[in-house]
């Protein structure tokens, strides 16, 4: 399993690079034309192509965040490896949930 | 530290605080007379003939090539046949123990069996191809493999890599840096018969992808060797293995 | 005798004598920003997920959080942010292309502080 999360971690990594670049270019972009929560919802929602980039974004930085955890788990504290991967199943697809609820927030 | 060593006063002595015990002991201080040229080693020796006779230790060639000596340090893994007292004394203390990461059998003595048991499980063992009736092979040794091979090849188990890596430590079964290192050297040579066997031994939930490059091998191996380049060096070949579909996959879920 | 490497020099930290070497550095701070990252992720999405109830929802929480703690927290935010990806760019230099350990830690590193700065001007935190 270790090889197989090893390769989705640094796959995932690639796909957030871009992502992330595009994300704080919207940021600065957003706090240097002073827009406000209201404007920025306005060119988001009912956007398709938001929609998309966002759910990769969720889909990825979930899966890297997941991995990336329980590695932490697994070396710094003292629960066993089994109940590290269930913990981080169970936590992920709670962060997935949340993560897609916010997508539909700002893209519906 | 500068390169002229200072001169010891006349009766000057260093504390050693030296562990006795197995992995309930404790430290215990002996007061050792300095000498000019001092190692570590020298220290521990003195302490035995002098001192207390009872205090276990290993060394062999005491001249920096068998890695028998490698003890902690205040608080580093290293040979203490090649650590001169006054690159590592801190103030007048020096604190020598036994290495991390393998069980203490008595004072600064170790078992070394679960590192070698992780030798023999990261298939760092050569798997031959012919038998003496077949021609020598005809090695290049300036081909990419070979160099990688000779690069690693000169690992003599001392174990300091392994007492230095932190993920043993939190994690004792990881197979470890100086498995993983012969293992990179072994799949490398292109008389070994299993490479695939090998990458399958590494590619585990014990293997290379566990590291995580803080390359604390490569910082203190005596022999400067770099397991953490072997290291990636397998992690690289596993995702050749995966991509080609290889037997490697099988088993390393 | 090997030669003493630039990364084997004892920093002074306050970390165990083995550990005091430029490639554990590197690991912690790693470490460290992507914990800080995956606890600040899913406070981001519900934040996120106020617009649900409407931009006000929103724009409202924003106004609130538009103070001196905030930045600090904006600024905490881009710190980690650049460092775990700047730390995961020198995993990948060392593991896919074999740079030597220096090259990545000081390529990675003196990237990222630039794009420290870089970050706190575009998104005005602070300056």
């Amino acid at each position: 399993m270790n090889l197989a999360l090893y390769v989705a971690q640094r796959v995932s990594a690639l796909i957030l690079a871009p992502l992330v670049l595009v994300h704080i270019g919207l940021m600065i972009y957003a706090v240097n034309g002073g827009l406000s929560a209201g404007e920025i919802l306005g060119r988001t929602q009912g956007s398709i192509g938001w929609a998309l980039f966002y759910s990769v974004f969720v889909m990825a930085a979930v899966v890297h965040a997941g991995i990336g955890l329980r590695n932490v788990l697994a070396e710094w504290s003292a629960l066993p490896q089994r109940a590290v991967d269930i913990l981080m199943f169970v936590a992920s697809c709670a962060l997935l949930t949340a993560g897609f609820r916010a997508v539909y927030a700002v893209t519906a | 530290m500068s390169a002229v060593l200072p001169g010891i006063a006349e009766g000057a002595s260093l504390n050693a605080y030296v562990w006795r015990g197995g992995e309930n002991g404790e430290y215990r201080v002996f007061n050792v007379p300095r000498r000019e040229n001092q190692t570590v080693l020298d220290v521990v020796t003195w302490i035995q003939r002098h001192q207390d006779s009872t205090l276990a230790y290993r060394f062999a060639c005491r001249v920096g090539m068998c890695g028998s000596c490698a003890m902690t340090v205040n608080g580093k893994p290293r040979w203490t046949c090649r650590t001169h007292v006054t690159r590592v004394i801190e103030g007048d203390d020096l604190r020598i123990g036994p290495l991390d990461n393998l069980p203490i059998i008595k004072d600064l003595v170790v078992d070394m069996q679960p590192f070698f048991d992780n030798w023999q499980a990261a298939e760092g063992r050569f798997h031959p191809s012919t038998d003496r009736t077949q021609p020598l092979a005809a090695v290049k040794p300036q081909s990419k493999a070979r160099r990688d091979a000779d690069a690693a090849i000169e690992c003599i188990n001392c174990a300091v890599c392994y007492a230095a890596c932190d993920l043993v430590r939190w994690q004792p079964d990881y197979l470890g840096p100086a498995a993983l290192n012969r293992a990179w050297a072994a799949v490398n040579d292109e008389r070994d018969a299993e490479p695939r066997r090998i990458m399958k031994a590494v590619s585990g939930d014990a293997g290379c992808h566990r590291c995580h490059g803080m390359r604390s091998c490569t910082a203190h191996c005596p022999v400067g060797l770099d397991p953490a380049r072997s290291i990636n060096g397998l992690k690289r070949r596993s995702l050749w293995s995966l991509l080609a579909g290889d037997s490697a996959r099988e088993d390393a879920y | 005798m090997t030669p003493t490497q630039v990364s084997d020099v004892s920093l002074r930290l306050p970390l165990a004598a083995r550990r005091r070497h430029q490639g554990y550095v590197a690991f912690l701070l790693h470490r460290i920003s992507g914990i800080a990252l995956a606890v600040f992720l899913p406070l981001h999405f519900l934040t996120l997920g106020l617009a649900i109830e409407g931009a006000d929802e929103l724009q409202s929480f924003l106004d609130v959080a538009d103070n001196v703690l905030a930045k600090v927290f904006e600024a905490g935010l881009v710190f980690a942010l650049v460092v775990h990806v700047m730390g995961g760019l020198r995993l990948m230099l060392l593991e896919w292309w074999h740079w030597d350990q220096q090259h990545a830690f000081w390529l990675t590193a003196s990237l990222g502080a630039g794009c420290v700065v870089a970050l706190m001007f575009a998104l005005s935190i602070f300056v």
